[in-house]
């Protein structure tokens, strides 16, 4: 096996030198009703080429752009990635490097993690934010423990137009604490109803998602207020980073913490995941976000460099009295959106984010011409939600034996609204393909 | 190449990315504007982040040169115990970027991803094989994920028998992140201490283990590098109990087709993909934390879970008993790209045969080390063997500032000051994708530094020399945090 370098003259060297006969006397401290008779039953090994072959075979079974055309979004999202980005993220030194526990050999990692803390605080409008989570649903869960433990209140309220999987994560979550958590229904209009609000107590924090699930830009500043008017924290949350391209950010319109996904900003959708949890807060809650944190630091010569810091809030230190069990993250996707967010720069963060903006009004614009309904009347960001006067569902089923694939049916995540569909257009989809799409749906 | 591989060359100094670029440049190619503008209204609009402006060509050499300040295990040995930083595959990484994989959208209607959905099912049950146990989940995203999920089974176990228990046993040599997963759970860590001989013994269980405690996590082969050789009697006693046992499977590379964790009384057992099996760790993730079951447990695993029917693959919530879903999507489906042509290239002789090296190779620097360094429990060992600063400490030497002395040498230091039951802890791993040759050289520069540490210490402490930064005051950056701008 090429990975594995020792020749037979290599292991009777090196078993001699140990003072042992056979290869498998390293084992001699497993009892013998621990070991395992006989081998394991798994396919034999492939190589290098077969392997090629069978992966090829496995990834051509998958429905992808260009031979389709996909109109899905709903937390994973469709955008250019340039060619930069892969080619750098693929340098072995970032690749294969561990956690930089020992900084002085690490200093690129770690200066890259830092100028992702700083752009990612700055689009979010906050002060603070970590070195990354696994994804935007434990960012908003962990954000929420975060509350908890801040404000030592147990309860929570949930709008229901968050994401679907992310409240369910905050569920699994929050299972066996015992904390409670209630949710805020939506309006006719898209929007969160924040009514019930109004007089409830003990309420830890509020948490909204903009652009919501259904692609609505919510009044932010108007859960802030109302959530802090309850007592509680505001916590904003976001599938779709690329909209504070162009909205103004959570922070600014009065979030004490943001904590949502990231994938948008270089990161292929990969069936899911790898993705990366983006998670900032006002600077007074900085010692008790979960997670790594790269910090500034001076060597005894007084130059500059940066180091993992704050440390006695993790659980290699702390143990159970951790702000989170977190360890491993996911450093290389932050790294991907740093270098992402540079080769866009602002003045490309606020075109790219338009141009989505805008190809999504185009095809709502279109669908409406061809007969369809739009659901919700709030203004939204790239994605938005269409009914059709005899059911999308139709349509949507004959697109798909186009190769389109027109959406999301939401009918399994929200009972009231079967025969809906959550669109999603990016700067990906030419005009022509909008118009084709809404050709389509008029025949 | 004579002696060790440090050396002193050019560094190139990079400012922060604010410091570069000018207003007005663009490093993207932005596609062109076929449609109408359709402006919102203004009270929604910002002005745009206020990040820099650079042209590609900047952006390129700034983390090119960043990178160069960086050491991977492409670059060199990276013995970091407990760590795993075996090489990664480079043929891994193609099968990830292949395009039906890295452009698919994660709710395609199962029809449009079977490749990717039949994949899954292969690796669940390729680890559940590896795991000798009855099913397996893919959607951990790490290997405290993997930690935390076990421990919701656990409270979903005990939770469905009636009565909820209070703590879970955790032995001393456990990783830091088990106290936190089970606090997460409301359990309460109950301390196990290991006996002389660096394990656990059957009577210091057998006197925790009442019917308050939900179980135990243990992880075998344990920090020490040692076989929890009592493994059997200690699960039966907690089984006896009414608990279960989970286990770290964060050195299952130590035992791949010699033992089957299953099969000797754990009930969960979770993997780090982005160890055992090659996976790169990014400089801190993405890794992924799959937990396997026994057939009695699998009805709590999370959802979607991926089931076939007649050949045909989908994604269903369908399981009433699970402990609800842990990630947005279903998991780290790039990093399980990975493992999995890691364990087709490999087979189930290659397995072994990787498990068999990484402990020949970790015995061999126990063997060689040993007259240089205090060894911690003169056992032969697994994957990783323990050494500590002992023989050190009379002259003013610590563990940190041998491993900063390594660096001069051209090596990453081990992992220090862990595991806590050994004071000033140095742990040493390999893996087996490390030539002799290597490890001769890595032993060699240990050698010096054992030299160097009785007589010219100042060597030592004003190590490291020769990287980027000399040793930073982390003391000092935890005091007055600056993390952004």
């Amino acid at each position: 096996m090429r990975y594995l370098p020792h020749t037979d003259e290599d292991i009777a060297a090196m078993l001699g030198a140990i003072g042992l006969e056979g290869i498998d006397d390293l084992f001699r401290t497993i009892p013998p009703d621990c070991r395992l008779q006989g081998g394991l039953r798994l396919p034999p090994a492939l190589t290098e080429w077969e392997l090629d072959e069978h992966m090829e075979g496995l990834a051509g079974a998958m429905a992808v752009s260009p031979e389709y055309r996909i109109y899905l979004g709903a937390g994973s999202y469709d955008h250019r990635i340039p060619a930069t980005v892969a080619h750098l993220l693929g340098r072995s030194e970032f690749l294969t490097s561990y956690t930089p526990y020992q900084p002085e050999m690490l200093q690129g990692t770690l200066q890259g993690i830092y100028e992702y803390q700083s752009l990612t605080a700055s689009l979010l409008g906050m002060e603070v934010a970590t070195a990354s989570h696994y994804d935007g649903a434990t960012a908003l869960a962990e954000a929420l423990l975060m509350v908890v433990r801040i404000t030592k209140k147990k309860r929570i309220a949930l709008s229901r137009a968050i994401h679907p999987h992310y409240r369910q994560v905050v569920r699994t979550y929050f299972a066996p604490t015992g904390y409670e958590l209630v949710e805020l229904p939506f309006l006719d209009n898209g929007l969160t109803d924040f009514s019930s609000l109004e007089g409830a107590g003990g309420l830890a924090a509020v948490a909204v998602q903009s652009p919501n699930f259904f692609g609505c830009i919510e009044d932010l500043r108007e859960a802030g207020e109302r959530a802090h008017a309850a007592g509680a924290l505001f916590v904003a949350t976001f599938t779709e980073a690329l909209a504070y391209g162009l909205l103004k950010s959570p922070g600014s319109l009065g979030a004490d913490i943001a904590g949502g996904e990231g994938q948008s900003l270089g990161i292929p959708r990969s069936f899911g995941g790898p993705a990366l949890g983006m998670l900032a807060s006002r600077k007074e809650y900085l010692r008790g976000l979960p997670g790594r944190l790269v910090g500034r630091a001076k060597d005894g010569d007084g130059r500059e460099g940066f180091v993992l810091t704050l440390a006695t809030r993790e659980q290699h230190i702390r143990r159970e009295k951790a702000t989170s069990n977190i360890c491993t993250n996911n450093g290389l996707c932050a790294l991907a959106a740093v270098m992402y967010m540079a080769s866009l720069g602002g003045t490309g963060m606020r075109k790219l984010a338009s141009l989505n903006r805008d190809k999504a009004e185009y095809l709502k614009g279109a669908l409406r011409e061809a007969g369809c309904t739009i659901a919700f009347p709030a203004p939204t960001f790239n994605e938005f939600v269409v009914a059709a006067p005899g059911g999308f569902d139709a349509i949507h089923r004959r697109l798909l034996e186009k190769k389109i694939v027109a959406g999301l049916p939401l009918g399994p995540y929200y009972p009231e609204l079967a025969g809906h569909f959550l669109l999603c257009v990016t700067e990906t989809a030419r005009r022509e393909d909008l118009d084709a799409l809404a050709k389509e749906v008029r025949t | 190449m004579n002696g060790t591989p440090g050396t002193s060359g050019l560094i190139l100094d990079e400012p922060l990315l604010w410091e570069r670029g000018k207003k007005g440049r663009c490093g993207f190619s932005m596609p062109e504007r076929d449609i109408p503008e359709s402006p919102l209204p203004e009270a929604l609009t910002g002005e745009g982040p206020a990040f820099p402006d650079l042209s590609e060509g900047e952006v390129v050499r700034h983390f090119t040169r960043l990178s160069t300040w960086n050491y991977g295990v492409d670059t060199g040995l990276y013995p970091l115990g407990s760590c795993t930083m075996k090489y990664n595959p480079k043929t891994n990484e193609r099968q990830a970027a292949l395009r039906g994989f890295a452009a698919a959208h994660p709710l395609l209607p199962s029809r449009l991803s079977q490749g990717a959905l039949r994949l899954m099912a292969s690796l669940e049950r390729n680890l559940a094989e590896i795991a000798g146990l009855a099913a397996a989940t893919l959607q951990p995203a790490a290997g405290a994920q993997g930690e935390l999920l076990g421990m919701l089974i656990i409270h979903a176990h005990h939770r469905g028998r009636g009565r909820q228990r209070a703590k879970v046993l955790i032995p001393d040599t456990a990783h830091g992140t088990n106290p936190a997963s089970a606090a997460l759970c409301g359990y309460s860590p109950v301390p196990v201490p290991s006996d002389g001989k660096g394990i656990i013994a059957p009577k210091t269980v057998s006197a925790l283990m009442d019917d308050d405690t939900a179980g135990i996590m243990i992880t075998n082969p344990n920090t020490l590098g040692l076989f929890e050789e009592n493994i059997r009697e200690v699960a039966r006693i907690v089984h006896e109990r009414g608990g279960l046992v989970y286990g770290d499977g964060a050195n299952m590379n130590a035992i791949m087709g010699i033992v089957k964790p299953g099969e000797i009384g754990i009930d969960i057992l979770h993997l780090n993909l982005h160890k055992t099996f090659s996976s790169p760790h990014g400089g801190g993730g993405p890794g992924a934390g799959p937990v396997a079951v026994t057939k009695d447990l699998a009805r709590f695993l999370p959802v979607p879970r991926v089931v076939e029917t007649d050949g045909v693959y989908s994604l269903s919530e369908d399981f009433p008993e699970s402990v609800g879903r842990l990630v947005a999507f279903h998991g780290h489906f790039g990093v399980l790209v990975r493992a999995y042509s890691y364990i087709r290239s490999m087979g189930p002789d290659g397995l072994k045969q990787a498990s068999r090296l990484a402990c020949l190779n970790a015995n061999y620097l126990r063997e060689k080390l040993k007259g240089v360094l205090h060894l911690a429990y003169d056992r032969p060992c697994m994957h990783e063997c323990v050494f500590s600063d002992r023989g050190q400490r009379g002259a003013g030497i610590t563990a940190l500032d041998m491993a900063k002395r390594l660096m001069d040498y051209g090596f990453h230091p081990p992992t220090i000051y862990f595991p806590l039951v050994v004071r000033g802890a140095i742990m040493i791993e390999p893996t087996e994708t490390e030539t002799r040759e290597e490890l001769d050289r890595f032993v060699e520069a240990f050698r010096a530094i054992a030299r160097e540490a009785k007589e010219s210490p100042r060597l030592l402490k004003e190590a490291p020399v020769r990287c980027k930064v000399r040793r930073l005051d982390e003391t000092a950056a935890a005091r007055n945090p600056r993390l952004a701008g």
